[in-house]
């Protein structure tokens, strides 16, 4: 009975997130909600903050037509971290003492979502963050990450990309692993390091760098040198493109290579990164887009994200993942029909949200749930999802140069 | 520590030389006017980057070559300079605070462009990118090449100009005790305005030969600033060959450091260098 009872309000929470813009606009009443977050709206972060603002901004539009949360309408007080954890670290305090918002949305960025979660830890209130990148440290209980990496993703993800590689026209049997020291991007090579290992591929090189490293010439050439069947090349933001670029000066192309967080519009379209792998939790494609409301919010997003003159206006990881979160902050409030904190961390921590990404859960450690990264390769300029096979675009499977 | 291969080595080096070659020409301007003004004009790096991008729009959106864009950035920088320069001696701004406001300059530099072309990654696709030729059996691509053979050029240039030229003694006079040079006849206040100008165009330059190598987003502006301080600290203020000399140094000992260890040890040699010459050579500065 417990079991059904939590079902139902799964499926209560299902009806109201993904229905979305199908359902009619009930009548707005009372105080509105306010929703308190910061984002990276300047600094070294921000190309990636904006997209988690243009996603806020559809998201809470949408809720807004659709009735808003609760029958009330819903206000997003944003505020500028500056890319600084330690500032937003006080905004955070600012938003819950000052401005005493009703509900707390995560900041984009491991550094300031840490910043945020002490805060949220001292005020008991939930925090739902975008993009955690290192689960072992998320370790308040009323933290959810919408980024589903699951518990152990030095191990799991490796996995899944290894698994993917697998099915390539030649599987890799020799591997060099060359990273950033960039921490959330670093623990998942060493953790690749380990599974090559297990599955028996032959490490020929392992390097790392200084996140912010400008030469990447002699990185180039020791891989070329090492002549590896697979690049494990685990970057962040442009360093992924800075590699391939000097690998193409050299006059060489890895067989394989795949990147853990590469910037996805610089990616896509450069001539030496056709066939470059990457991490993802979402594309463009069936069967994520299966669902109209979805189909549409991709739709909306290209067009806001052309009107605000961004170069890449495709949803892709970062975008899909901010969605997320407030499909979970929406779920969790419709489930329980409270604002409450506490009883939305429970209903959260109980329960299966279907999401913009696939089902998530936060029953394991640290609230993290099932590991839900795929594999997507650049084909014609284009990212496709390639592994698994159930998430592929349709006909997509991994191919070599 | 690994034993490289010859053709490895050599590779690695060249990349390093062409790295430093950047570093020099970006270096070029802020050192003239550090060390011939007494200036710590950080705005440098800001109009390198605003140069960058303003090539980038020319290239991507009205289809101008990229280097034919000069034509217009070289002038438009040298007003600017100048116009700077006016401004900082109607203020009397001194050398220390001539770092404060220049920063504070490049930060309103730094929030136009991203104002302008938002933060994203902004990447310049020309034909130049797609060159590259081998010599000795290197690689040489033609942007870092072009890049090389501008930063040495204009190093040269201005050396002799500095060297032989009346004006380069006026300059190194001035420099050297402007009261007693405008005793001697120098006028300071055009020689600066000029020399001002000069250098922001140099930015402009560099800019140029940045955005046909680079990749440009506006933050990237502050993370040059501590290796190109290096290099022009290294290579001695208002010597307009050091920073190249020195950014080669640094470049090529990072690229060393890559072969021979780890790419991570890349950093800890080009500020090793600059605080070895802080201890053995503190007149240079």
């Amino acid at each position: 009975m417990k079991a059904f009872a939590k079902w139902a309000a799964a499926a209560a929470a299902l009806t109201a997130v993904v229905g979305l813009s199908a359902e009619p606009a009930r009548a707005q009443g009372g105080k509105p909600i306010v929703i308190g977050s910061t984002l990276a709206l300047t600094g070294p972060l921000s190309a990636t903050g904006l997209v988690h603002k243009l996603t806020g901004e559809i998201y809470v539009d949408d809720l807004n037509k659709r009735g808003g949360l609760l029958g009330r309408k819903v206000e997003w007080l944003l505020k500028d971290d500056q890319s600084k954890p330690d500032l937003a670290r006080t905004l955070y305090e600012q938003l819950i003492t000052a401005d005493k918002v009703d509900l707390l949305m995560g900041p984009y960025a491991t550094g300031a979502i840490l910043s945020s979660i002490s805060v949220a830890q001292r005020y008991n209130k939930m925090l739902i963050s975008h993009t955690m990148g290192i689960p072992s440290l998320a370790k308040y209980d009323m933290h959810f990450p919408a980024w589903s990496l699951g518990p152990d993703p030095a191990t799991t993800v490796p996995t899944t990309a290894f698994d993917a590689v697998a099915q390539a026209p030649k599987p890799p049997k020799t591997i060099a692993i060359v990273t950033s020291k960039f921490p959330s991007v670093h623990f998942l090579s060493l953790g690749a390091r380990d599974i090559a290992k297990k599955r028996g591929l032959t490490e020929v090189l392992f390097l790392e760098w200084e996140f912010g490293n400008r030469d990447f010439g002699p990185i180039a050439a020791r891989v070329k040198d090492a002549k590896p069947d697979l690049v494990w090349s685990g970057n962040i933001g442009l360093e992924g493109n800075m590699l391939l670029e000097a690998m193409k000066k050299i006059d060489y192309t890895p067989p394989l290579h795949i990147h853990s967080y590469p910037a996805p519009g610089p990616m896509a379209s450069a001539p030496e990164t056709d066939k470059a792998l990457a991490l993802t939790i979402f594309e463009e494609h069936p069967p994520f887009t299966n669902n109209p409301a979805v189909a549409q919010f991709v739709r909306t997003f290209r067009e806001r994200a052309t009107a605000a003159g961004m170069p890449y206006t495709a949803v892709e990881t970062q975008a899909a993942a901010s969605y997320t979160a407030w499909q979970l902050l929406e779920a969790a409030a419709v489930a329980t029909n409270s604002l409450d904190d506490k009883k939305m961390a429970d209903w959260l921590k109980k329960s299966q949200v279907p999401t913009i990404q696939g089902t998530l859960r936060f029953d394991r450690g640290n609230n993290f749930g099932d590991d839900l990264m795929r594999i997507k390769q650049v084909q014609n300029k284009t990212w496709v999802t390639v592994w698994p096979k159930e998430y592929a675009a349709p006909g997509a499977t991994i191919k070599m140069p | 520590m690994v034993v490289p291969s010859f053709g490895l080595l050599a590779q690695s080096i060249l990349s390093g030389i062409f790295l430093g070659g950047m570093y020099g020409l970006v270096g070029l301007g802020l050192g003239l006017s550090w060390g011939l003004q007494r200036q710590i004009n950080l705005t440098h790096f800001g109009f390198v980057f605003l140069s960058a991008y303003l090539c980038y729009q020319g290239a991507t959106v009205w289809g101008v070559d990229p280097l034919l864009s000069l034509i217009i950035v070289i002038p438009v920088f040298f007003g600017i300079g100048v116009v700077m320069q006016w401004a900082l001696a109607r203020f009397r701004i001194s050398a220390f605070n001539s770092l404060l406001v220049t920063f504070g300059l490049t930060v309103v530099i730094e929030s136009l462009i991203q104002y302008v072309w938002t933060a994203d990654f902004r990447k310049l696709h020309s034909a130049y990118g797609e060159i590259k030729f081998t010599v000795f059996g290197l690689y040489v691509p033609l942007p870092e090449f072009l890049a090389f053979v501008v930063s040495a050029t204009l190093a040269v240039g201005i050396w002799a100009l500095l060297r032989h030229s009346d004006l380069g003694k006026a300059l190194r006079a001035m420099a050297e005790d402007a009261p007693i040079a405008s005793a001697f006849g120098v006028n300071e206040r055009a020689i600066s305005l000029l020399l001002s100008g000069t250098c922001i165009a140099l930015a402009g330059i560099a800019g140029a030969m940045f955005a046909l190598t680079y990749t440009l987003t506006p933050t990237q502006i502050f993370s040059w600033v501590g290796v190109v301080f290096a290099a022009v600290m290294l290579g001695g203020l208002g010597n307009p060959l050091g920073p190249l000399l020195a950014g080669m140094i640094i470049g090529v000992s990072e690229a060393i450091a890559m072969t021979l260890f780890a790419p991570s040890w890349a950093p800890i040699v080009s500020f090793s260098l600059l605080i070895l010459m802080l201890l053995f050579r503190p007149a240079r500065t």
